[in-house]
């Protein structure tokens, strides 16, 4: 449904003498089957709406090729926005309409007569449970129905793509919950979507396939499982006081510990067993003379592959 | 057809939109009104050297150049509107569909131009209980002159703001291009009263001939040549702003 391959883009900034050019997408290949939830999981700044924006016809890529539903991105792009619904980050209501108005025009935005505008309105406000107040002016909804409000305007021409730029941020849980059901039953119609998170926990439940990108790269892509699964068998994290450095010398190149990452408040240690590990972590940390605090044992998480593939936590960001 | 039909999308959208926030529209009212009241009623003896007799005669005189005003000042605050929708995603929201990207601005154009028009009738009627008589015909030619003003002011707004995207920036530049402008075009006091040199320079202003011209129209005198010298300059400086203002737009968001 999507065959990205070597997308790149890269932006100038800065005034005329103190020029610099900073590459959003550096190469990006992705392929994205029909009817899946395809998650781009990376920190603020990872070029995952850039690469969403230039998907949906919004940017111009510098290099690469796209094929977006059978329609080739840069040879036709007008073919491409009648197969895709993108809702930006952020929603894109006006205060002094309603949703019925907004949907209505965009409806007709994509080249639909009124009497068909007005039907498609009706179904979306129904779909998603909008009905209600769909004629009160849109400063009246809360940030939950906003949200669906933008949704609903991104599939009001019954798109084979939906792009949605970071669709939760700044909902509360429950409106959380309440979109994650509302994407994956667009997915159980036969929808394709393609959403951007920095939220872990939203990867790891919605997606069916995430990609991870840091610096404008894919660095790994993978169902949630899969990725967890390279990571290593378990965790443990070592809370320290300050002996970071000397205990990460003490563990290093001991045969089960696969990987480590030294934190701020202490270590991460990727082991095959927890189990048999974890004793003998904390024999190495006594026999060298090491004070810790906590020992913890872990199933890996989309963090950890994150930490694995970047040397970052995307939750400190 | 598909172009006009997006046009008009957008045209009556954002009509909504003026009509859902009343108090833009009142506070573009007041200031026009203010001088109406406050200012006008000073001019029957200080327009007397320019041929003002009666209160009816100055407002004639006046009344016109207060719209000009109207429509280039508003027209010209038109490009923050744009900024505003450019950085707040609504346009963005436009784009994804496959609606015409002249449409786009054009429609705003044109809605904003209809806003000011509606105002410049409201502010004619006010002035009718103080003496302003004029023949309806020619008020009428006299609007569709005021119509293209402010289509250029607003086409030239637009293309600026996509010039300098940034509105800390736009704003001294819209008032060192539009305070000359209407200075140098005798719209607070015809130039009639000026010395020789500056209606010397006046005379390379368009504005000018268009204001005059507007007054002309106001005043009964359609055979004046500023009249159809001035249509003449706003209809080709209109079709090239908004020429200018279109490309630039569709170079910028593609």
């Amino acid at each position: 449904m999507i065959e990205v391959k070597g997308l790149r883009k890269s932006f100038t900034l800065g005034k005329r003498r103190k020029t610099r050019t900073v590459e959003a997408v550096r190469g990006v290949d992705l392929s994205v089957a029909e009817g899946e939830i395809f998650g781009f999981l990376g920190p603020n700044g990872a070029g995952k709406t850039t690469t969403a924006r230039i998907l949906c016809t919004l940017l111009e890529p510098d290099d690469g090729h796209a094929v977006i539903a059978g329609a080739d991105l840069r040879k036709d792009p007008a073919a491409v926005r009648t197969k895709v619904g993108y809702v930006p980050q952020g929603g894109t209501t006006t205060d002094e309409v309603t949703a019925r108005e907004e949907l209505v025009l965009q409806a007709r935005m994509y080249g639909m007569h009124k009497t068909e505008a007005v039907q498609r309105t009706e179904e979306a406000l129904a779909s998603f449970e909008l009905t209600e107040f769909a004629d009160r002016q849109c400063r009246t909804y809360s940030g939950g129905q906003r949200r669906r409000v933008d949704i609903a305007m991104g599939i009001i021409h019954r798109p084979k793509v939906l792009f949605l730029d970071e669709p939760t941020t700044g909902l509360d849980p429950q409106s959380r919950a309440h979109l994650w059901d509302e994407v994956r039953r667009l997915r159980d119609a036969g929808m394709t979507v393609f959403l951007t998170t920095h939220y872990l926990e939203e990867a790891d439940a919605l997606c069916d396939r995430i990609a991870i990108i840091d610096h404008g790269e894919i660095v790994a892509l993978g169902t949630p499982t899969e990725l967890k699964h390279g990571v290593a068998g378990d965790v443990v994290t070592v809370g320290l006081n300050g002996d970071g450095p000397r205990a990460a010398e003490l563990l290093t190149g001991r045969d089960y510990v696969h990987n480590l990452e030294l934190g701020d408040d202490g270590l991460r240690l990727y082991v095959d067993d927890g189990a048999t590990a974890m004793p003998q972590i904390m024999r190495a940390l006594d026999g060298g003379d090491i004070h810790f605090d906590t020992v913890e044992l872990h199933r890996p998480s989309l963090d950890d592959v994150f930490l694995i593939k970047t040397g970052r936590s995307l939750r400190d960001k | 057809m598909k172009f006009l039909r997006d046009t008009w999308l957008v045209y009556t959208r954002q009509l909504l939109l003026v009509w859902r926030t009343p108090a833009r529209l009142v506070i573009g009212f007041l200031q026009p009104i203010a001088y109406l009241l406050l200012f006008a009623p000073l001019l029957k003896n200080a327009l007397a050297s320019a041929g003002a007799r009666t209160y009816a005669d100055a407002y004639r005189i006046y009344v016109p150049g207060l719209l000009v005003v109207l429509v280039l000042l508003s027209g010209f605050f038109a490009g923050f509107q744009l900024l505003g929708e450019l950085r707040s995603g609504v346009i963005e929201r436009s784009r994804v569909t496959p609606v015409s990207r002249t449409a786009l601005i054009l429609g705003r154009a044109f809605s904003e131009v209809t806003t000011l028009m509606g105002q410049a009738v409201v502010i004619t009627i006010v002035a009718l209980p103080f003496g302003l008589t004029v023949e309806i015909g020619w008020v009428l030619l006299a609007y569709v002159m005021l119509a293209l003003m402010a289509l250029m002011a607003c086409a030239l707004s637009y293309a600026m703001a996509m010039l300098i995207p940034s509105p800390a920036a736009l704003g001294p530049l819209i008032n060192s291009v539009s305070q000359p402008l209407s200075l140098l075009s005798g719209v607070l006091l015809p130039l009639t009263l000026a010395p020789g040199w500056l209606v010397t320079i006046a005379e390379w202003n368009p504005i000018y001939w268009t204001t005059n011209g507007t007054r002309a129209l106001f005043t009964g005198n359609p055979g004046d040549t500023s009249v159809w010298l001035g249509m003449l300059i706003v209809v080709a400086l209109a079709a090239l702003t908004v020429t200018w203002a279109t490309r630039m737009f569709a170079r910028q968001v593609r």
